[in-house]
């Protein structure tokens, strides 16, 4: 409980002043608003739906590629760490791609889907492969050889090998990957957002901002914060609940 | 120069027969399990190439149990992943059963040292004995039957849920030989299997493994740097020697079996076959 209210007095002590000095000085209601008033702004957005239509939207966009994103991470990860062959022809193509920011892709991404979710999914999905992909490589190339060898002696197929062994094996820091890449899909989400695509919580701050609606602004980037959050701890509830122990555990 | 040295009961009798004669002898009596045949593993090019085996001619009989000593640097973890089919040498052949060994197969298991290392730390210990089974379309329940019966069999009947990691030592090394089991080798190869633990976990497993063998008449090819160890198991022990790694002598132990921790230690022919190892490995 103390913990709690440690945790909050920065917060609390910021936005009383904040509101105290809104009310006695005034402040330049262009830029800033008051406390309450963003509090009011934020409640009402919420319950007419605005937010959440918007949120609904910036998280197709976001999920969708980081779901796209993952899974070319890992499937193309995976062969690419366990045989250096592969790598060394594939690799060098990948070392190239890889300094092109994913945001330099929007008007291309622009020219092949258009507006909407399919283009928002396509540039996120490309700034999430790359953490996945490289933490995939690394991990499975670290993979103790003798757990390989053992898959090769009993001859387990290839698919056994993956599910049983490798996967297994790397799960925990594959997991830190796509961590890492769920953070960047807000990120690019929202970016695109603003950038281009007139979708989801990015445009609604475009909106507030060409409004001069200060409070909504305010408003939505504390609703941006809060949803980031608890992205971010349901990702590690996941991993949680199903890292490392029970991967590959034969429950079937 | 190769030498094959074999004692009868009686005292410690050195009769001199070249490998040559002696293995035609045995060739003629029965075909042998495995067999290499002018073996030699190299590594490296020009300058930097080094030879970890050389002229190696191993014949195993089926049911022997081979045990294999040398000092570190010898080859004998080498001539074991031959063995296994996890390294193909860089001159002659390597025979299982008359056929070119190409790659790893399950009728030849392989018990590695750092039991640590060799178990799926994040499977229970009869998931873990169960992980041959995995290419057999096998019901949940059976293969939890049959993992239990071989954990049973091990002594271990009670631990199927735990984790590796809870684990002692020994019993870990024991989940590992019962893994070996399940995939139903039939030449059991053995890296140091007790190297890593207590004298009297080793004696246990010792005895444990020579039953083992006799009870599925299986092949087993031991290594050890542990003379005694080699004597008090083997039907036969090879000698390596170093630089490069080649056999320095071949010995026939006619102990009688079961053998005893004790007794078979203390016997005279035990000694004498102690004494004559020793004087070749430490002698060179």
């Amino acid at each position: 409980m103390s913990r709690w209210l440690r945790a909050l007095a920065i917060p609390v002590a910021v936005v009383t002043a904040w509101e105290l000095w809104a009310q006695i000085f005034g402040i330049p209601y262009e830029t800033l608003s008051h406390p309450s008033a963003i509090v009011v702004s934020g409640w009402t957005a919420l319950w007419d739906g605005t937010i959440l239509t918007a949120t609904l939207q910036t998280f197709s966009g976001a999920l969708l590629g980081l779901f796209i994103g993952v899974m070319i991470g890992v499937v193309l990860g995976i062969p690419l760490g366990l045989f250096p062959a592969a790598d060394a022809v594939v690799g060098p193509s990948l070392d190239a791609l890889r300094p092109i920011p994913a945001v330099a892709l929007l008007p291309l991404a622009l020219l092949i889907f258009g507006f909407g979710v399919r283009m928002e999914a396509l540039i996120v999905a490309i700034g999430c492969l790359w953490p996945v992909l490289l933490v995939t490589i690394t991990a499975v190339r670290n993979i103790d050889a003798r757990l390989l060898e053992i898959g090769r002696l009993l001859e387990l197929p290839g698919s056994v090998r993956i599910l049983r062994i490798v996967l297994p094996a790397t799960g925990g820091r594959i997991f830190v990957g796509i961590r890492i890449a769920a953070g960047i899909s807000l990120a690019l989400a929202i970016t695109v957002e603003i950038a281009l695509n007139p979708n989801g919580l990015g445009y609604a701050m475009v909106l507030a901002s060409q409004g001069l609606d200060p409070a909504l602004l305010w408003a939505e980037l504390l609703w941006v914060g809060i949803i980031g959050w608890a992205f971010n701890r349901l990702l590690l509830g996941a991993e949680r609940r199903w890292l490392p122990a029970t991967i590959g555990a034969v429950h079937a | 120069m190769q030498t094959s040295y074999a004692l009868s009961g009686g005292g410690p009798i050195h009769e001199q027969i070249p490998l040559s004669t002696a293995s035609a002898t045995l060739a003629s009596l029965q075909q042998p399990i495995l067999r290499t045949r002018g073996v030699r593993v190299a590594i490296g090019h020009g300058q930097d190439r080094l030879v970890i085996l050389d002229s190696m001619d191993i014949d195993v009989k089926p049911g022997e149990f081979l045990c294999i000593v040398g000092p570190s640097g010898c080859g004998k973890t080498t001539l074991l992943r031959l063995f296994a089919g996890l390294l193909l040498p860089t001159e002659g052949t390597v025979l299982f059963d008359g056929r070119p060994i190409t790659g790893p197969a399950r009728e030849r298991a392989m018990v590695f040292q750092d039991y640590a290392r060799a178990l799926l730390p994040w499977r229970t210990v009869w998931a873990n004995v169960a992980l041959p089974y995995e290419r057999e379309h096998v019901p949940h329940r059976e293969r939890r039957d049959r993992a239990y019966a071989l954990l049973e069999r091990m002594g271990l009947k009670d631990f199927g849920d735990y984790y590796p990691g809870q684990l002692s030592g020994g019993m870990q090394q024991r989940v590992q030989i019962a893994r070996c089991l399940a995939q139903e080798p039939r030449i059991l190869l053995m890296d140091e299997p007790f190297g890593a633990l207590d004298a009297l976990t080793r004696q246990a497993l010792q005895d444990e493994i020579t039953r083992l063998a006799a009870e599925r008449e299986t092949t087993v090819v031991f290594i050890t740097h542990d003379l005694e160890e080699a004597i008090y198991l083997g039907d036969r022990v090879i000698a390596l020697g170093t630089k490069p790694g080649r056999i320095v002598a071949t010995v026939d132990v006619r102990l009688v079996r079961p053998r005893h921790q004790l007794s078979t230690r203390e016997d005279s022919q035990f000694l004498a076959h102690r004494h004559h190892l020793f004087g070749l490995l430490v002698g060179h």
